[in-house]
């Protein structure tokens, strides 16, 4: 009874098969959902009727559909900006300083990643009626920048940590001051850590939902606009093509994150 | 000869030391301002818009009720918090909510289980490319995966269309959505992709020559498996089994969609009661209730586990 030598792995049909099965699983709704909006059905029924792309013509034709859409690219952008540039901020003070307080703030910038949603939503709700602040894309963007300012921090932290200790000596001894060498030295080198947070802080934001539902005022985000519209049910088609459309867009941009993190 | 070359060259060494003296004070200078320049924005960002809102909730939750406005001066009382040891209900529905995202997080992490296994030992070379496909799912929006499985399950979904068109049934299966059933299946099926990962990097790290000892000293593969594989990937196991319970204590979007008021959760009744039922403080009560709950489960797994050994 020994293993072999070789490195190659034993083959394994029962966990390949499982796995196969559970990604089949894992794909079929989506995979469901994407034919229902090539259906020219309202109702979704099997069989299927005949391939359209009306749906998706409905859907870019659509002025709210496209009025929310503009709102959720101004709330992601705003607030990956924001997150992007404070988890910057703080990673570089966690990594290259040693200042009491930074358990405490690490503790902090990591709390949104687990205090659940509608907490933070409630909490928020109430400090915006406290001040007199009314409910719009500012305050959902408001949200979005503390939930995903912990996610943005992982990343470049995690580049960060990589990184000699010597290069801000070496930028010193050559006559550098500090926030030269961070501007010509470590925030070069980070850079794609930083763009890989700032594109996963913008998809995150994108399509997030249980926050938004709470901030939102009379201009809703994507997600709150097709949640609206769920109760009526011949425009569930129009709705799909347009969840569809969103998740080609998150996906793209998931990938390029992920390229942007491989980047070393 | 020495003894001239020896003053000029402690001098140079002096003004080195000098010069270099001068700089490290005042990069220590730069390095100070830098530290102001970076510590406040976060900090008072984070302060901001999150520490004091979540004070906030302690703060309203011991109004006894909404008179004046929310502004107004009111006598801190109990009350809410009384009123809520009165409301059995209300704690049962924390109970299911609790209730549910154990049966969610012990089924993601066993289902979830044999993938990790599957891309740490036995996918070879393919094993990153089969990552990525498991987590294509995870990246759809939120909001489409739910709304997927309402197609799958609503009485003129998939399923029953399927069964009835097989004949199998004549009339639609009304139980298969609007009630918790559905609610557990479609958060199951959310959490999946992303409770493999910390099972994935546990069974990554464990060194492979462990197995090799312990097959030349007599142990079988069950015995392998059970001796050292999943003690050594316990972390990981546990990171996952949290990662995926915290969250869904606290859901209430899934319910929304999916559950009807059959399959709501403790997250649905804060959501009514600073919606239509329009009662904050005692939203506020059961808000910092759930609060409480999750930051001492956050604390008891953050025992258990140690975070570095997930990285």
């Amino acid at each position: 009874m020994s293993v072999p030598p070789s490195r190659a792995p034993r083959q394994s049909p029962v966990l390949g098969g499982y796995f196969a099965l559970l990604v089949v699983l894992l794909y079929l709704p989506i995979f469901i959902l994407v034919l229902f909006s090539l259906n020219q059905n309202t109702i979704l029924i099997f069989p299927l009727e005949g391939f359209t792309l009306d749906w998706y013509q409905k859907a870019l034709g659509t002025p709210e559909a496209i009025d929310a859409a503009r709102n959720s690219l101004i709330v992601a952008l705003g607030s990956s900006v924001v997150a992007t540039v404070l988890a910057t901020m703080t990673a570089i003070l966690i990594t290259r300083f040693d200042f009491r307080g930074k358990r405490l703030l690490l503790a902090a910038a990591s709390l949104p990643l687990i205090v659940p949603y509608i907490v933070l939503a409630v909490a928020l709700l109430i400090l915006f009626s406290l001040i007199g602040v009314d409910r719009s894309l500012l305050t959902v963007a408001a949200a979005h920048s503390v939930v995903a300012l912990p996610y943005a921090l992982l990343i470049i932290v995690s580049r960060l940590t990589g990184l000699s200790p010597f290069l801000d000596e070496a930028s010193a001894d050559l006559g550098a001051d500090y926030p030269t060498t961070l501007r010509r030295v470590i925030l070069p080198i980070i850079a794609p850590a930083v763009a890989a947070a700032w594109l996963v802080a913008f998809t995150a934001s994108f399509d997030e939902f249980a926050l938004a539902l709470f901030l939102a005022g009379p201009e809703p985000t994507l997600p709150v606009f097709i949640y609206g519209q769920l109760r009526f049910a011949s425009r569930f088609p129009m709705l799909i093509a347009l969840a569809v459309l969103v998740m080609a867009g998150t996906l793209t941009l998931a990938f390029l994150a992920d390229r942007l993190r491989k980047r070393v | 000869m020495t003894s001239s070359t020896a003053p000029v060259a402690d001098a140079a060494g002096a003004a080195v030391i000098d010069r270099s003296a001068t700089m490290r004070r005042g990069l220590q200078f730069d390095r100070n301002t830098t530290f102001w320049g970076l510590l406040i924005p976060p900090s008072a960002w984070l302060f901001c818009f999150f520490l004091v809102p979540l004070v906030l909730i302690a703060v309203i939750s011991l109004r006894p009720d909404l008179r004046g406005g929310l502004t107004s001066p009111f006598t801190p009382s109990l009350a809410q918090y009384q009123l809520l040891t009165e409301k059995a209900n209300y704690f049962r529905l924390l109970g299911t909510s609790i209730g549910v995202a154990f049966v969610v997080a012990t089924a993601a992490t066993t289902l979830a289980f044999p993938v990790s296994y599957f891309l740490a030992f036995k996918a070879g070379s393919r094993a990153g490319l089969y990552l990525a496909l498991l987590l294509v799912p995870f990246w759809t929006s939120f909001l489409l995966r739910v709304m997927a499985w309402k197609v799958m399950l609503g009485s003129s979904g998939v399923i029953n269309s399927l069964l009835i068109s097989a004949g199998a049934i004549t009339e639609p299966l009304q139980f298969l959505l609007y009630n918790r059933f559905a609610v557990i299946v479609t958060l199951i099926y959310v959490w999946i992709p992303f409770v493999t990962l910390p099972i994935l990097a546990a069974l990554q790290r464990i060194d492979r020559s462990l197995f090799e000892a312990a097959a030349d000293l007599g142990a079988t593969p069950p015995r392998r498996f059970w001796r050292i594989t999943l003690p050594l990937a316990l972390p990981g196991v546990l990171a996952g089994f949290f990662m995926c319970f915290i969250p869904t204590v606290g859901e209430y979007v899934t319910p929304l969609l999916v559950g009807g008021s059959a399959g709501s959760m403790y997250g649905n009744l804060i959501q009514d009661f600073f919606g239509k039922a329009g009662n904050w403080p005692l939203g506020a009560a059961m808000s910092l209730i759930m609060l409480a709950g999750t930051l001492a489960v956050v604390s008891f797994a953050l025992k258990v586990i140690n975070p570095r050994d997930l990285v």
